[in-house]
């Protein structure tokens, strides 16, 4: 019952903020509602009892890659788009009821055809969600992806100081 | 007078116009920051072409001062930052303009006295002892032994003084406080000893034309004296902290680097010029008062970089104790003052107790010492903070008919534009205590 | 230890206020020790010694005139300072106070403790920014590129615990320091190399000397809280307190055997057998609290000691020294670990 209040609240917190994002006309409150958004769905991990996820969400997103994001926006000293004014609060309307009516629609064909996926028990929820079973996923079923994502990040890191770099010569 | 009911605008201009100067000297700051050749736009674009496009504007230009804690006083620097790096300043002084030069025009030469004090408030011993020094040339003045003696032991505890004050506020500005309380704790001796010896703490004038105020007391010599055998072990305990530190090694080396070549051009002078290898010092090489019969080192380092001049100073300061040494081993006995109606002024019993040092005293207040009409004269003398010079231009009457003062603060700020470009902000406050300006002798 | 939600909130609260409390202890400290440095007294005019020092401060905080530059951005400049105190004083509800007390055991606490470090940065950055200054910008910036870099080489040390406990959770990381004789046990003798780091990092990520550059008086003339007065900037205060004590906690948990009393493990079961477990953990919160205040103390002591680093000195302490230190490090105590656990030890 919690869980599930719990879920309504951060799931509406979660879609303003999204929202607020692409609305925001200063570079740096559209970063501050991502933030937000992490952080609502962190905690949407934990009412699932994904603690370790939930938490990796906050410190690596929130923690570090938003922290970054800020960093640059801040640096560049972006200035603040101008004010829309000519907002159609009817289309926009419009849009939300017609993708409620698809999303309604798409979920009952789904059902129909049984392709959604079931909700885990409870039990297993907990389980899944542990550190120590998460990393023997990761570790022995999902070790070459995961080497190789891990490479891929390097390349990346490897490359992004290459192009720093040339700025400077 | 102005009726009741005017405004007090200054005429001509309208209310509320009254600073439109202001506006003006700003633009031409920023015009200065724009178009000055920087050596770094010629190592960022090579060819001398027109400044690269910054359409992301990661440029930005700072205000720093005239109220920050880091510009000891009233400077103000205007930097334009490209990150946290320098890439331009320009300094802009004069907040702290009293005309002092002006004023010396309408004082007798004794009158002129306490001005000096107020110019590089930090040693306002050495500046009475240049103004003297100065007047005394210009007029031919013979000063006691005695007199030059005291003076000598006085002018060493003023530059001690003046470097503690230099060491505290150039650590503090690095970040570590306690050493600037810890200095202060030593200047707070040097100004009692400035208390018995003139009876004043801070602008001592004790210095006259053609001697001293006062002869120093017993309990005077006393005080030198111990602060003589205690500050040396102070002094270790202070060498011992920071010659071996790492975080205040790290953020003087290699900052603010000037060649011997490059102190001279830009008229670096004091310690900032023996920082860079150039052993040039005063009392060496014009020696004044009796600085040829003592025995001392000029401190020298070839770096040129603030840490060179960090070490030049530390030592300075051990080679006045050397000096205010020999002084106290060597003081004679004598009068402290000239016995010349027409040079100085004549001693308390006289004035008391006969009728012609009434009128000499009398006439030595209202007219002073007259040198003869058309004399000048300029003498120098190596202050903290380097060569303090004042050039004196007489019509014949009491006062002086012009003042020149060549002030080491300011000459040495002439440097500091050209040590700020390409350095990080941090390094600023660095560079800023490293030149030590005093604003009140720059901008006099 | 089940405690109905009414009672963990009572906690909760307690403890709130406790270090709300102890900030004041902790500034009163730092004026006294910092007195003694530099050979002056310290505060002893109001009340006993001076220590209603304070609690002056704060009153007088409280009356003065809230200020905000008329350009801030009004939300996000009164967000700033409440996001720094509500994060540090979220950190105590995973920190295990005393064999079987805490707050929130979770599974996942050292993670919840680096969360919540990082998540910080948040505070200073935006008052930087939101301050509409361009010193108040710098030290934003220079705040969020120092926590960055830190983070990294603080997440190594930390991990570097976590292999040797394995497990992620702060009851368990102090327990496994149990193991050990007397104080054997303690991580800072079985990994000195990561305790340094993690020492190291919770300065610069707290903000104090030497790392203190997001603030430097001197250059930035207060950095982030150059534009915020009275309470606003009074919590500022209060974070940065707060902040360091709560630092000193986790280095104490991590690496100084947490509430482990030394030599704990010769004698504790005297406490058990004889029916006095709870005595034994009103001793063990006084160790902790002694461990916890000689860090402060060292916090306290470096600040007024050493100067300030420089950005670029910062930077290659913490990327070209720390990051490999603290990497290598992991390696090392991985391999360890494994050898052990080979080895059957």
């Amino acid at each position: 019952m919690v869980a599930q209040l719990l879920f309504f609240l951060l799931a509406i917190v979660a879609i303003a903020a999204a929202l607020g994002m692409l609305i925001a006309r200063n570079p740096v409150n559209s970063a501050l509602w991502l933030v937000l958004n992490l952080f609502c769905i962190a905690g949407l991990y934990l009412t699932l009892n994904a603690q370790f996820i939930g938490i990796i969400q906050i410190l690596v997103y929130a923690g570090a890659i938003m922290v970054l994001f800020l960093f640059v926006i801040m640096l560049l000293n972006l200035a603040e788009l101008p004010r829309r004014e000519d907002i159609d609060w009817k289309r926009g309307a419009a849009f939300i009821l017609g993708m409620g009516v698809l999303a309604q629609l798409v979920y009952i064909v789904a059902m129909s055809f049984d392709v959604l996926p079931h909700p885990p028990a409870a039990q297993e929820a907990v389980a899944t969600g542990s550190a120590q079973v998460l990393a023997r996923a990761l570790f022995t079923e999902y070790a070459l992806p995961f080497e190789v994502i891990g490479l891929l990040l390097l390349v990346a890191t490897i490359g992004a100081v290459m192009l720093a770099k040339r700025r400077f010569v | 007078m102005s009726t009741p009911g005017t405004s007090y605008a200054i005429p001509g201009t309208e209310a509320g116009n009254v600073f439109r100067f202001w506006p003006r000297h700003n633009e031409a700051l920023y015009k200065r920051l724009e178009s000055k050749h920087a050596w770094l736009e010629a190592r960022h674009h090579g060819d001398g072409g027109p400044a690269e496009a910054d359409p992301l504007e990661h440029e930005m230009v700072l205000n720093i001062g005239p109220q920050h804690p880091a510009t000891h006083g009233v400077l103000r620097v205007v930097v334009k930052l490209d990150g946290e790096m320098i890439e331009r300043a320009v300094l802009d002084i004069g907040y702290l303009h009293r005309g002092i030069e002006k004023l010396a025009e309408h004082k007798t030469y004794q009158e002129f006295m306490p001005y000096t004090d107020r110019m590089d408030y930090l040693s306002p011993y050495s500046n009475n002892v240049a103004w003297c020094l100065a007047v005394e040339k210009l007029v031919g003045i013979e000063v006691p032994e005695r007199a030059q003696w005291i003076r000598m032991i006085m002018c060493e505890l003023a530059r001690i003084s003046s470097h503690l004050l230099w060491m505290g506020v150039g650590l503090m500005d690095a970040g570590a406080v306690s050493v600037f309380l810890w200095a202060f704790q030593m200047r707070e001796e040097i100004y009692s000893i400035f208390d018995e010896v003139a009876g004043a703490r801070f602008t001592v004038s004790h210095s006259r034309i053609g001697g001293l105020a006062t002869d120093i007391t017993p309990e005077g010599l006393r005080r030198i004296r111990k602060f003589v055998d205690e500050f040396p072990e102070v002094h270790a305990g202070w060498v011992k902290l920071l010659n071996r530190n790492r975080i205040w090694i790290d953020r003087n080396v290699g900052v603010g680097l000037l060649t011997a070549e490059e102190a001279v051009e830009l008229g670096m002078t004091g310690p900032n010029l023996r920082g860079s290898g150039v052993a040039h010092d005063i009392r060496r090489f014009e020696p004044y008062l009796k600085y040829e019969d003592v025995d001392f080192n000029i401190p020298i380092r070839t770096e040129g970089d603030s840490l060179a001049r960090y070490f030049v100073r530390m030592e300075e300061m051990m080679e006045s104790i050397k000096i205010i040494r020999q002084c106290l081993d060597r003081l004679p006995e004598g009068p402290i003052r000239a016995d010349n109606a027409k040079w100085a002024y004549p001693s308390k019993e006289e004035v008391y107790y006969s009728m012609e040092g009434m009128i000499h005293d009398f006439m030595y207040t209202d007219t002073g010492v007259c040198p003869p009409r058309g004399a000048h004269a300029y003498h120098a003398i190596e202050s903290p903070k380097g060569e303090l010079g004042f050039y004196l231009t007489s019509d014949g009457t009491g006062n002086p008919w012009r003042v020149r003062i060549n002030a080491p603060s300011f000459t040495n700020l002439q440097g500091l534009e050209y040590m700020l470009e390409g350095a990080l902000i941090a390094d600023m406050v660095i560079l800023i205590g490293t030149v030590d300006p005093v604003m009140g002798e720059s901008d006099k | 230890m089940d405690l109905p939600l009414w009672a963990t909130g009572l906690i909760g609260f307690l403890i709130i206020n406790a270090m709300l409390v102890s900030a004041s202890v902790l500034v009163y400290a730092e004026r006294k020790v910092s007195g003694y440095i530099q050979n002056r007294p310290g505060p002893n005019r109001v009340g006993p010694f001076g220590f209603l020092q304070p609690f002056a401060d704060v009153v007088k905080l409280i009356m003065k005139e809230d200020i905000a530059p008329r350009a801030a951005s009004p939300f996000i400049h009164s967000l700033a300072p409440v996001l720094m105190v509500i994060i540090a004083m979220t950190v105590p509800a995973v920190i295990p106070f005393a064999r079987g007390f805490v707050i929130a055991d979770l599974d996942v606490s050292v993670l919840v403790v680096l969360a919540l470090t990082s998540v910080s940065v948040y505070g200073v950055t935006l008052a930087g920014w939101s301050s509409n200054s361009k010193y108040s910008l710098l030290g934003g910036l220079r705040s969020s590129a120092q926590m960055i870099s830190y983070e990294l080489s603080m997440g190594l040390a930390v991990v570097s615990v976590v292999l040797i406990a394995g497990s992620l959770s702060l009851v368990d990381i102090v327990e496994d320091q149990a193991s050990g004789w007397a104080i054997l046990g303690w991580n800072v003798i079985r990994n000195p190399v990561g305790a340094m780091l993690f020492i190291i990092t919770a300065f610069a990520e707290t903000n104090r000397a030497p790392f203190d550059l997001p603030e430097a008086e001197q250059e930035l003339v207060g950095g982030y809280h150059t534009e915020y007065s009275g309470m606003k900037f009074g919590m500022f205060f209060l974070a940065e307190y707060v902040n360091f004590f709560i630092a000193s906690f986790i280095i104490v948990t991590l690496f100084f055997g947490g509430y482990l009393i030394p030599f704990e493990p010769l004698f504790a079961h005297v406490f058990y057998d004889n029916g006095l477990g709870w005595l034994l953990g009103v001793l063990q919160f006084f160790a902790l609290l002694a461990k916890t205040a000689f860090f402060a103390f060292l916090f306290i002591w470096v600040r007024w000691t050493l100067p300030r680093f420089k950005y670029n000195q910062l930077m290659t302490i913490g990327w070209k020294y720390l990051l490999p230190i603290g990497i290598v490090n992991a390696l090392v105590i991985a391999l360890g670990v494994a050898v052990f656990e080979a080895l059957g030890l």
